[in-house]
């Protein structure tokens, strides 16, 4: 079983106590623990069971404005000792930075609110094997499916932050991942494609049968695909690939990114960086929500971010230390966004696909094409061609690309948002992306 | 050598046992230790930002029999623990019957020393040469906006115990040491990245002031890259530089060619062996024995010492890379490509260092048969989708070719390619086979390992490049 908050909370005291005997000026420790337990099918058969049960330490010490930290699996009082009082004496090497500090206290989280994270429910192996076996057998029902591999990951963790100016929270969160990978083989061509449910509630999990028809369905559907020509076309992004888009974006506007120096987005808040009527929210409260937090992983107090309105951006994500040098208060986005999500647009999936005589619907995309200095945008791509609303042929072995600076003037979203994944869009189309083909 | 047991409840011989009873009705398996000491320092915006250590201790024990793997992974060398994962195990495992197969190959070369790189220096040294770099780098150019710069050292000891309380070792250095630079011009932006490493002491990397060349590449390419037009779109011929871009050869082939994915036939190449899947003239290699290279291993994380294997001999393919597991199921032998990011990953048949070798054409042979191409110079990273064998790597340095003369810097670009046919596609291998600079990392299923790449200067007849001028 995850260990609980009472045996976290000893080891946090335990650390903080130390650092302050080895001379250690301020100090914050984060102890976590997860275990996780995961059923491998493959072909109908089990493959695989994994258990892990995963303990961690991380300790950061400051003397002054100096600071040092370090990180064990190993969590015996003789391994920490070591440990921090190496940590303490890095620090009494390492220069001053004038902005190292811990957080300022009236910005630490007040209160934990219980966001519906954890489902007790204990998933036995066989339970697994269960909805495994329900899963495999609606994947290879058509004969044009070869392979399947399907999986079942049951995660509970707990977490403990503390730091010196007294703060100590945390709490249990869980998951339940099911997921299916297939193969499909025709004369011509070999496909992979994939579905996956994750839930932080074991019962709001998909259903295997449909999880499992899904995944063989894309499979099937990219078989004899053709390559196009090199061309400017209008881009639809499923929405898996969509979301892929707010990630970099919030790459861009991390105070991190923009303290130094390196974004495209550097100085643009309070500037129309999207087309109008695209909103952008982090939202961490949602309940059961699988980016759902009460505070950043400094212990700063979470609140919602519009951080686009109307095209406007309007916040940096702002961590501590590189707040103080932007001279901005942190609003807790250490270690970056919570549930993050462009709003739905107004017009649906329907329309969207029958807005232009020919568009290229985008399923998957390889490579990391991003790069958030210049905002350059290439990537290899895999899809379907679209033409007067209707899926002609499957694509691939072409390229996308473009520039996000102007890719995100030319975004046109539909309205059928779900909350699936931690970042989430509607299906987005973008004009004006090159597509590099024969 | 760590001893793994010394400050545990359970000694050796009690471990044996366990390890012995647990594997005695399965075809193989092991229990797994290891003991990960890290560090990381890092200069970035003129200040050192970070200075980190990291110590990682935990088992993983692993019971195959036929097809079915059952593993479990621990952080506590306990008594305790380890009962508790060996019935993880045998509940996994309660119906099979199995022979265990004893047979492991021995070796006595090793390929690095037994060193710890993070003690063989000071933090003050290391410390002291990060501002070196900073100030190096800002001196020479005013265009400089921001420079980061960082060590990561590792000692890494592992233990393989198998069943019957045979025990195999290795304490494995690694190094790496990395320089960004972003220039800033007329409000345009651009970066370079540059690095060393490999299984040696930092100063091996860095004596005689070489860091200063690691700077002066860093720079070279951001500096290109200010000057750099918008890369076309579409088919044409491409010639590789020799060194990094085999990122290419990793990508195009070497995970088609990892024996995982085609024992499951999934690969695009599972039913390609013996038959030509690359021009003549191509041979590549996948090495693990290379002294001191970023992905050598003296022996794999199964304890089968590692080799050269031959994975496609003048156009032909004559190998698949093995762990244990895969090699019996397909009834061959492993070729000690069986790896794991660390102790919570179970192992899979992986790329070591991976190598084309020398032809005998020069580059400036490629460029002048060149009409309208480009020639890349130096990559960011790559990825594969194995099953349809469509493969993308992406450019940070590229230049146009017009009329057999290299023209103008282009600006970063996805390549794409299909991985059985785009080796037949190279028309010319030079003579000029270099191995990369040591700062590779590959992943597969989510795990991260280090590896090298190798390869001369080559010229590909059609690849899609992935700009946006049309």
């Amino acid at each position: 079983m995850v260990k609980d908050q009472e045996f976290l909370e000893k080891k946090a005291s335990y650390c903080i106590g130390l650092a302050k005997k080895f001379g250690a000026t301020a100090s914050s420790v984060m102890v976590n623990n997860s275990v996780s337990e995961t059923v491998n099918f493959r072909n109908k058969k089990l493959d695989e069971s994994n258990r892990s049960d995963d303990l961690g330490i991380s300790i950061t010490t400051y003397i002054g404005k100096k600071k040092s930290s370090i990180s064990s699996s190993n969590l015996l009082n003789d391994n920490l000792n070591i440990l921090i009082e190496k940590s303490v004496e890095t620090t009494k090497n390492t220069p001053e930075d004038e902005f190292n500090s811990l957080p300022d206290k009236d910005l630490l989280a007040k209160e934990v609110k219980d966001l519906s994270l954890y489902d007790d429910t204990h998933i036995g192996n066989d339970q697994k094997i269960d909805y495994l076996k329900k899963l495999e057998s609606a994947a290879s029902n058509d004969k044009k499916i070869i392979n399947t591999e399907s999986s079942f990951t049951q995660n509970k963790s707990n977490f403990i932050l503390a730091n010196t100016e007294g703060f100590c929270a945390g709490y249990k969160t869980s998951s339940f991942t099911a997921s299916s990978v297939t193969v499909a083989k025709d004369e011509k061509s070999m496909e992979r494609d994939y579905e996956y449910s994750s839930k932080c509630f074991f019962k709001d999990l998909d259903d295997a049968g449909e999880l499992g028809k899904q995944a063989a369905d894309q499979s099937i559907k990219k078989l004899s695909p053709k390559k196009i020509g090199s061309e400017k076309i209008a881009i639809i992004f499923d929405k898996r690939i969509a979301k892929g888009i707010l990630s970099t974006f919030a790459s861009a506007i991390s105070s991190s990114a923009i303290s130094r120096g390196t974004s495209f987005l550097k100085d643009k808040v309070n500037q129309k960086i999207f087309s109008d009527p695209i909103n952008i929210l982090d939202k961490p409260d949602i309940l059961k929500g699988l980016g759902s937090r009460n505070f950043d992983g400094e212990g700063v107090k979470t609140d919602t971010l519009k951080l686009v309105e109307q095209g406007v951006l309007k916040h940096y994500l702002i961590d501590t230390y590189n707040g103080k040098k932007l001279n901005l208060k942190s609003n807790g986005r250490y270690g970056g966004t919570s549930n993050l999500y462009f709003e739905n647009g107004n017009i649906s999936f329907k329309d969207l696909l029958n807005s232009k005589s020919k568009s290229l619907y985008i399923t998957e995309t390889i490579g990391r094409g991003s790069n958030i200095v210049t905002g350059d945008y290439s990537v290899g791509a895999t899809g379907f061609l679209v033409e007067n609303g209707e899926f002609k042929y499957p694509i691939n072995e072409i390229t996308i690309a473009g520039n996000f600076k102007d890719m995100f003037q030319h975004i046109t979203l539909a309205n059928d948002l779900e909350f699936k994944y931690t970042n989430n869009s509607p299906t987005m189309m973008i004009e004006g992306m090159v597509v590099a083909g024969k | 050598m760590n001893n793994f047991f010394e400050k545990s409840d359970i000694s050796r011989s009690e471990a044996e046992n366990i390890v012995s009873d647990t594997l005695s009705k399965c075809d193989d398996g092991e229990l797994y230790l290891e003991n990960t000491k890290s560090e990381t320092i890092l200069l970035d915006d003129n200040k050192i930002k970070n200075s980190s250590y990291n110590s990682d201790l935990g088992f993983g024990f692993r019971a195959i029999s036929d097809e079915i793997v059952a593993y479990s992974h621990s952080n506590e060398i306990s008594k305790n623990s380890l009962r508790q994962s060996s019935e993880n195990l045998k509940s996994t495992l309660k119906s099979v019957k199995g022979t265990y197969n004893h047979e492991i190959l021995k070796s006595n070369k090793k390929y690095y020393d037994n060193i710890n790189p993070i003690e063989q220096k000071s933090l003050n040294e290391k410390i002291k040469i990060l501002n070196e770099v900073n100030n190096y780098l800002r001196s020479k150019d005013d265009n400089i906006k921001q420079v980061t710069a960082n060590f990561l050292g590792e000692q890494k000891s592992i233990e393989i115990i198998r069943s019957g309380g045979e025990s195999l070792t290795d304490v494995r250095p690694l190094i790496r040491f990395n320089v960004s630079v972003m220039l800033e011009k007329n409000g345009r932006k651009e970066s370079g990245v540059y690095g060393v490493g490999g299984r040696q002491s930092y100063d091996f990397y860095l004596k005689d002031n070489n860091w200063k060349s690691v700077c002066d590449e860093a720079l070279r390419i951001a500096s290109v890259n200010l000057e750099s037009k918008p890369a076309p779109a579409g088919e044409m011929k491409v010639v590789l530089g020799p060194g990094w871009p085999a990122i290419l050869i990793h990508e195009a082939v070497g995970h088609g060619l990892e024996g995982d994915f085609n024992r499951k036939k999934i690969s695009a190449f599972h039913d390609l062996m013996g038959q030509k899947v690359a021009s003549e003239g191509v041979t590549i290699v996948d090495d693990g024995t290379i002294d001191n290279r970023r992905g050598s291993l003296t022996i794999d994380d199964e304890g089968t010492p590692t080799e050269k294997t031959v994975l496609i001999e003048n156009g032909i393919l004559k190998n698949f890379m093995q762990d244990r597991l895969n090699a019996r199921l397909m009834k061959t032998r492993s070729t000690g490509s069986g790896r794991r990011e660390n102790y919570r990953r179970i192992v899979l048949p992986r790329m070591r260092n991976t190598m084309m070798l020398s032809g005998n054409h020069t580059q400036d042979e490629m460029i002048k048969a060149v009409d309208k191409g480009i020639f890349a110079v130096s990559f960011g990273g790559g990825q594969v989708d194995i099953t349809s064998g469509k493969f993308v790597f992406n450019c940070t340095e590229a230049y146009e070719i017009v009329n057999g003369k290299i023209g103008s810097p282009i600006k970063g670009a996805t390549l794409i390619g299909d991985g059985p046919s785009s080796l037949k596609e190279v028309s010319m291998v030079g003579n000029d086979m270099m191995m990369d600079p040591g700062i590779g990392t590959c992943g597969k299923a989510g795990q991260s390992v280090p590896v090298g790449v190798a390869q001369p200067s080559i010229l590909i007849n059609k690849m899609t490049v992935g700009g946006t001028k049309l």
